[in-house]
C-alpha cells in the first residue's frame, strides 16, 4: 500500500533548498537506515540520520532547528555505506549553513570552559568552522 | 637523502611538536628529507561541503602552489609529491586538489583570485607520511632499516575518519585497512584488533559544552584495545590524539573503573624503533608511555 504525501509550497522550497546546497539528490533515500547504524553519535542526535534524510525529503522545518545536525562531525561512515550513493555529510552540512547563513552561531567562542592554546589548533578551527557563520 | 616538500600545518607547531619531532627524525633515518613548504597556511582543518563553497578552497590550494614554487625555484627536483603528517590536513589538501582539478572553471576562478600568486597548475599530488612508507618506501625497506624492533609490544591501531573517509580521499580500504598494522608489523610490533579503530572520536565537540560526547567514545575505544590485550594506541591525526590522550582525564572523571592507556603518534614508536629515541618526544604525551616502553626494554638506560 502506498501513501501520497502532498508538500506544502513551503515544505518543496525547503527540500529544494537543502537540494541545492548539499548537491545531492535526497529523494534518493529509501529510508533502509544503515546510516543510523552506522552513526556514532546516533545516540546523541534527537532525530536519527535516516529521520533527518525523511524530514528532509518532505521538506519539515523540524530538521533545520534539531539539534541532530549539529552533533554529525563529519566522520563520513555513512557516507561510505549508503546504499543509495548518497553523501548524507553533505547534507547535514547544507542544513547547519542554512542556520548559519542566517549569522546564527551555534558557539560561543568567547564563553569557552577551557583556554584555547590548550586545545588542538585543528580543533578550534574546525569547530569554529562548522559552529559559526 | 630524497627530499619531498612537507606542509605541517598549525597543530604540529603547537599541541603535536611530538608527531613533527619525531616523524622528521624517523623520515631522516630512511633516507627522507621534509622539506617544509616556505609561507604555508592553515587550511581549514575540515572540508566544506556544501556545492556552493568555492572560497573555502582557495587557504589548500595556495599550499599547493608553495609546491610548485619549490620546484620553480630549485628547492625540489621535480618533486611534486606533498607529504602531509596531520590526517585532518592530509583529508583537507587532498580533497581540495580533487575538487578543483575536477573542475576548471573554479580552478580558473580560484586561480583569478589568487592574482599575486603563480597559477595552480594542478600538479601536485597530496600524499599522507603512512602512504609514503607503504609505497615509495615500503613497509620491507622500512623493516630492514629498524635496529630495535618493538617485540612482543601489542599496538591498537587507531585510523580515525579522515584517513580513510571518504572513500575517493582514503589511503586504505575505508571499511578493512590494513595499513597501519602492516605498519606496527614492520616495526616489529604486534598489531591487535580494535572494532572500533575507525570510530569517529568525536572530533571538534571536544571545544565546549559537548565534550562528554569526546570522553564516552574515548572510553569505548580505549576499553576495546584493553580488552585485546593492547599496550598502546598510535593515531596519525592530532585532534584524535588529543581526544584518545588528553580527554582520558575526563573520561576517568566520568568512568571511575576506566583504565589509562598511552596514545602515541605512529611516529614516535617509528622514532624508538629507528634508534631515534631522544626525538621521539615520549615527554610530552599526556598519559606518559615512558613506564611500559621502559619495562619492555624499548627505552635506553634507566634513569
Amino acid at each position: 500500500m502506498s501513501e501520497v504525501i502532498y508538500m506544502g509550497e513551503k515544505n518543496k522550497k525547503l527540500s529544494e533548498k537543502i537540494e541545492e546546497l548539499s548537491g545531492e539528490k535526497i529523494t534518493l533515500c529509501e529510508q533502509c537506515g544503515i546510516c543510523t547504524t552506522s552513526c556514532p553519535m546516533a545516540d546523541d542526535m534527537d532525530i536519527t540520520p535516516a529521520g533527518i534524510m525523511r524530514y528532509s525529503q518532505i521538506g519539515d522545518e523540524k530538521v533545520v532547528d534539531s539539534e541532530a545536525i549539529w552533533i554529525c562531525a563529519s566522520c563520513f561512515t555513512c557516507t561510505v555505506r549508503c546504499p543509495r550513493g548518497i553523501d548524507l555529510a553533505k547534507v547535514a552540512e547544507a542544513l547547519r549553513e542554512l542556520n548559519l547563513r542566517k549569522n546564527v552561531d551555534h558557539i560561543d567562542v568567547n564563553h569557552l570552559d577551557e583556554e584555547l592554546n590548550e586545545l588542538p589548533a585543528i580543533a578550534v578551527v574546525s569547530a569554529l568552522r562548522k559552529f559559526t557563520s | 637523502m630524497q627530499k619531498f616538500p612537507y606542509y605541517p600545518g598549525c597543530t604540529l607547531k603547537q599541541t603535536a611538536k611530538n608527531f613533527e619531532k619525531s616523524a622528521i627524525a624517523s623520515a631522516r633515518a630512511i633516507g627522507i628529507e621534509l622539506v617544509e613548504l616556505p609561507r604555508w597556511n592553515c587550511c581549514g582543518a575540515v572540508s566544506s561541503l556544501t556545492s556552493d563553497e568555492i572560497m573555502r578552497h582557495v587557504a589548500p590550494i595556495r599550499n599547493l602552489v608553495r609546491v610548485q614554487q619549490m620546484n620553480d625555484e630549485g628547492m625540489l627536483e621535480n618533486e611534486y609529491r606533498l607529504i602531509t603528517l596531520c590526517s585532518m590536513c592530509f583529508n583537507v589538501l587532498k580533497r581540495s586538489n580533487m575538487v578543483v582539478t575536477g573542475d576548471a572553471e573554479m580552478l580558473h576562478t580560484i586561480n583569478q583570485f589568487m592574482d599575486t600568486e603563480p597559477d595552480y597548475e594542478g600538479t601536485v599530488e597530496v600524499m599522507h607520511f603512512l602512504e609514503i612508507l607503504r609505497d615509495v618506501v615500503g613497509f620491507d625497506k622500512l623493516r630492514a632499516r629498524v635496529k630495535k624492533p618493538l617485540k612482543d609490544l601489542k599496538i591498537s591501531p587507531y585510523y580515525g575518519c579522515t584517513l580513510l573517509r571518504p572513500k575517493e580521499v582514503g589511503i586504505d580500504d575505508a571499511e578493512a585497512p590494513t595499513i597501519m598494522e602492516n605498519f606496527i608489523e614492520a616495526l616489529g610490533g604486534e598489531a591487535v584488533d580494535n572494532p572500533y579503530r575507525s570510530l569517529c572520536c568525536g572530533s571538534y565537540h571536544t571545544v565546549g559544552e559537548n565534550k562528554k560526547i569526546v570522553a564516552e567514545r574515548t572510553y569505548k575505544i580505549i576499553n576495546a584495545a584493553r580488552r585485546n590485550g593492547a599496550d598502546v594506541i598510535i593515531t596519525s591525526c592530532p585532534l584524535c590524539a588529543f581526544n584518545l590522550d588528553n580527554r582520558q582525564k575526563l573520561t576517568k572523571e566520568m568512568h571511575p573503573d576506566f583504565e589509562y592507556m598511552p596514545v602515541l603518534y605512529f611516529t614516535q614508536l617509528m622514532a624508538i624503533a629507528l634508534g631515534k629515541e631522544e626525538d621521539a618526544g615520549l615527554e610530552d604525551n599526556f598519559v606518559d608511555p615512558r613506564p611500559i616502553l621502559r619495562e619492555r626494554g624499548f627505552l635506553g638506560v634507566k634513569q
